[in-house]
C-alpha cells in the first residue's frame, strides 16, 4: 500500500514560560501542546475543532514554522522539517501557507494586490516580469477575481473578495497544504457558501490538503474527510468524518456535538437534541477530563492512550 | 383579545449623515415584542441589528439619528421621553447585555460592585444590602462560590463567566426587555449553549421579553418564536420561526437557507456544490432605490429596482416585503 501521509506530526509539545514576574515559580509554562501526534494525508481535507485556547492556532503555526516546538517533530513528505534537518524559509513556504480567519487584517492596506502576489514570488526567486503577471493573473482567475483587478488596494474589495484574495497569496506559490484557520467566519453569511465551494474546488483542482480549524461544525460536516477533536493541547479523538458524526465516542466530542444550535434540527425534531440521538456512550473506559473545563494549563494532563475504536477512528482513554 | 405588545416599533428610520447627504441606514422597520416574548432579529453583518437595538434606549449618537416612526414602550413612546427618562428607563425596565462583555464592564470595579451598583441606582438600596443582593444575584446566573466572586475583577472571569455576570447586571432589576446583541457570538459552542440556556430559563420565570439579536440562525430557532430578517437595512420578513425555516417566503431567505450547509445532509445525500447567493451585499453609500435585494434576486423585475414593497401580509401577523414572494 502507497503511503498516503503527507504531514506527520509526533509527540509534539509546545510551552510558553511564563515571565518570571507574574508567578513565583519562574519554571511554570503554559502547555499549549501535549505530546501530540497526527498525521495529514494526501489531498484530505483534516480539521480540527475545540474549544478557544485548546491550542488550535499554536498548532498551526508550529506547522507553517513561526513557532519552535518544545520537543517532538513534524516530517513533510517524509522528511522532517523540524529540529536539525529542517529546511529553509523558503523552502517551507512552498510546503504549506495559511489563510486567516479576518481576511482585511491579513492585507497590507497600503499595498496593490499586484504587490501582495508579487513579492512572495520574486522572494522565490521568479524575476521575470512576464512570468510573474502570467502567474499572478492564473491565481487571480482561480480563486474567481478578474486579473485587472490587480491594481486595486485591499478596501476596495468585499469581504468575500478579500478572503478570496486571501486565498490567492496562499496558493501563489504552489504550496502542497493549506492551513485555513477559520476560513468563513468572519464572513456574511451569504457569501460564505461561495467561499465554502471554491475552496473545495480548489482542493479537488489543484490537489490540495487542507488542515482546517473551525468551530462551525456543519462547515465541519460539509468540507473534512477527516476530523480531530482537541481539548486542551490534546487529540481526544479523531477519525472520519461519518465515524465523528454519527458515533462521538469521547465525552467532550458528544458535549460539542450537543451544543451545536442547529436549526434545521431544531425545527425538525423540537424535543429532540443531538444528545438524545447519540448513541450511548461506550462503558468499561475512563476518560481525561471527568469534569470538562477543570484542566490546569500549567501541569502536564495524566497519562492516556490512543486507542481504536472503529475503522480509522481513535479515541484517548485514561491509561490502566 | 389579545394584550397590547410590551413594544412596538413603527416604520423606525435611522439616518446617516454624511456630509451634505442624509442616508436611510435602516428604513421603515416595523415590529413588535409581547409580554414575556422572545423575538429574533437576524441579519448579516452591517444590516442594522445594533443600531436598531441602541435607538430603542435612546443610545444612538452622531452621525445616525431616528429620522421618522415610533417605538412605543407600554404604549410609551420613547422618542419623546428625555434623557433624564431614558436613563430611568435603562437598566431598570429595559437593559441590554452585548457581544463583548468587557467592553461593557468596568475593568477597574469588581463584579460585584457592578452588580451592587444596579440595585443602590434603581431600588435605592444601601451598598451594603445591595451587596448582599449582588451575591444572590451571582448565584442565580449559576456562578459557582458567588461570595468569592463578587470580589474578581473582569478580566479573573473567563468569557462565559463575564456574560454570565452581565446577565445579572442586566437582569438585576428584573426588567420587562432585555436586549441580547450577539450576546454568545464570542463564545465557544459548549458554552454558548449554557448561556442561552440560562437566559431562557430566568428570561422565562420572569416573564422577560428578549429581544434576541443574531446573525447565528440556529441560535435563533432555538430561543425564539418569532423572527424579523433584515438585510441592508430593511425588515423583509417577519415570521413564525418554524414556518420560516419550512416555507421562506422573501427570496433572500430563501437563497440564504439554501446556502447553508445542514448538519446531516451529507449522510444522506453525496456532497454537492452550496448555493450561493451571487453577488455581494451593498454598502450604505450603494443601497439600491427599491428593494435592497434586487441586485442579487433572481426573481426581480423592474418594479423592484424603482419601488420598495409594501409588506404582504401572510396570516398570523407575517408578512414579507416582495412583489414576487412566495
Ligand atoms: N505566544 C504565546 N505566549 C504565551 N502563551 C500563549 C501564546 N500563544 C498561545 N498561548 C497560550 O497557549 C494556549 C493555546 O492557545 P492557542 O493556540 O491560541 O489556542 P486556540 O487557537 O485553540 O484558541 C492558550 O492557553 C494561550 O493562552
Ligand atoms: N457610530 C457609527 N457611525 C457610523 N456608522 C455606523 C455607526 N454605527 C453603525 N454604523 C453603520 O450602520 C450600519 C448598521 O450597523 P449595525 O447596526 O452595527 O449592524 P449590525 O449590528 O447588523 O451588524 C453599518 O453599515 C455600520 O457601518
Ligand atoms: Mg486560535
Ligand atoms: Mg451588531
Amino acid at each position: 500500500m502507497v503511503d498516503q501521509t503527507l504531514l506527520r506530526i509526533e509527540n509534539l509539545s509546545v510551552c510558553f514560560p511564563v515571565s518570571a514576574g507574574l508567578f513565583r515559580r519562574s519554571h511554570q509554562a503554559v502547555r499549549a501542546i501535549n505530546n501530540l501526534s497526527l498525521s495529514l494525508h494526501k489531498n484530505e481535507c483534516l480539521s480540527i475543532v475545540g474549544e478557544s485556547g485548546c491550542g488550535k492556532s499554536t498548532l498551526a503555526l508550529t506547522i507553517l514554522g513561526l513557532q519552535k516546538p518544545t520537543q517532538g517533530s513534524i516530517s513533510f513528505d517524509g522528511k522532517p522539517i523540524t529540529g536539525a534537518e529542517q529546511p529553509g524559509r523558503m523552502q517551507r513556504a512552498r510546503m504549506a501557507q495559511m489563510v486567516f480567519q479576518d481576511p482585511y487584517a491579513s492585507l497590507n492596506p497600503r499595498q496593490t494586490i499586484y504587490s501582495a502576489l508579487a513579492v512572495p514570488l520574486r522572494l522565490h526567486g521568479l524575476c521575470n516580469q512576464g512570468e510573474v503577471e502570467d502567474r499572478i493573473a492564473a491565481t487571480l482567475k482561480m480563486v474567481g477575481l478578474k486579473p485587472e483587478q490587480a491594481k486595486r488596494f485591499p478596501h476596495e474589495f468585499s469581504g468575500g473578495q478579500r478572503q478570496r484574495i486571501g486565498i490567492a497569496r496562499a496558493l501563489i506559490l504552489n504550496p502542497k497544504i493549506i492551513v485555513l484557520d477559520e476560513p468563513v467566519s468572519a464572513l456574511d453569511v451569504s457569501i460564505r457558501a461561495q467561499i465554502i465551494n471554491l475552496l473545495l474546488e480548489l482542493k479537488a483542482q489543484l490537489d490540495l490538503s487542507y488542515i482546517m480549524i473551525s468551530h462551525d461544525l456543519s462547515v465541519v460536516e460539509h468540507m473534512s474527510d477527516r476530523i480531530a477533536v482537541m481539548y486542551f493541547g490534546q487529540i481526544v479523538e479523531e477519525g472520519p468524518w461519518q465515524s465523528i458524526f454519527a458515533n462521538p465516542v469521547h465525552p467532550y466530542t458528544r458535549r460539542l456535538l450537543a451544543a451545536i444550535p442547529d436549526p434545521f434540527m431544531i425545527i425538525r425534531q423540537e424535543d429532540m437534541t443531538r444528545k438524545d440521538m447519540q448513541p450511548p456512550p461506550l462503558s468499561g473506559f475512563s476518560y481525561y477530563p471527568e469534569e470538562i473545563g477543570t484542566h490546569d494549563v500549567y501541569q502536564s494532563p495524566p497519562a492516556t492512550e490512543f486507542l481504536p475504536v472503529g475503522d480509522d477512528h481513535r479515541v484517548r482513554f485514561i491509561a490502566r | 383579545m389579545s394584550a397590547p405588545p410590551l413594544l412596538e416599533i413603527k416604520n423606525l428610520h435611522i439616518d446617516m449623515r454624511s456630509g451634505q447627504e442624509r442616508l436611510n441606514v435602516v428604513e421603515n422597520v416595523s415590529f413588535s415584542i409581547g409580554a414575556g416574548e422572545t423575538f429574533g432579529l437576524v441579519g448579516e453583518s452591517g444590516c442594522g441589528k445594533s443600531i436598531t437595538a441602541l435607538s430603542l434606549i435612546g443610545l444612538l449618537n452622531r452621525p445616525l439619528s431616528v429620522g421618522q416612526g415610533e417605538i412605543l414602550f407600554k404604549g410609551q413612546n420613547l422618542l419623546k421621553m428625555n434623557g433624564s427618562e431614558l436613563r430611568r428607563l435603562r437598566g431598570n425596565r429595559i437593559s441590554m447585555i452585548f457581544q463583548e462583555p468587557m467592553t461593557a464592564l468596568n475593568p477597574l470595579a469588581t463584579v460585584g460592585r457592578q452588580i451592587a451598583e444596579m440595585f443602590v441606582l434603581h431600588q435605592g438600596s444601601t451598598w451594603h444590602e445591595a451587596e448582599r443582593k449582588a451575591i444572590a444575584a451571582l448565584a442565580q446566573v449559576q456562578v459557582p462560590a458567588p461570595d468569592k466572586r463578587v470580589k474578581n475583577y473582569p478580566h479573573q472571569m473567563s468569557g462565559g463567566m463575564r456574560q454570565r455576570v452581565m446577565i445579572a447586571i442586566a437582569l438585576a432589576c428584573h426588567p420587562d426587555l432585555l436586549i441580547a446583541d450577539e450576546p454568545t457570538t464570542a463564545l465557544d459552542v459548549t458554552v454558548q449553549a449554557e448561556i442561552l440556556k440560562l437566559m431562557q430559563e430566568l428570561c422565562d420565570q420572569r416573564g422577560t421579553s428578549v429581544l434576541m439579536i443574531s446573525h447565528d440562525l440556529g441560535v435563533i430557532a432555538k430561543m425564539c418564536r418569532r423572527v424579523g430578517i433584515m438585510y441592508a437595512g430593511h425588515l423583509v420578513e417577519e415570521r413564525a420561526v418554524a414556518d420560516l425555516f419550512r416555507h421562506p417566503a422573501h427570496p433572500y431567505t430563501h437563497g440564504l437557507l439554501a446556502s447553508l450547509p445542514v448538519l446531516g445532509q451529507r449522510t444522506l445525500d453525496e456532497r454537492k456544490p452550496l448555493q450561493e447567493i451571487e453577488g455581494i451585499v451593498p454598502s450604505i453609500a450603494a443601497f439600491p432605490t427599491g428593494c435592497r435585494f434586487e441586485p442579487r434576486c433572481t426573481r426581480a423585475t423592474p418594479i423592484c429596482r424603482d419601488t420598495v414593497p409594501g409588506p404582504s401580509i401572510l396570516g398570523d401577523g407575517s408578512f414579507v416585503r416582495c412583489y414576487h414572494h412566495g
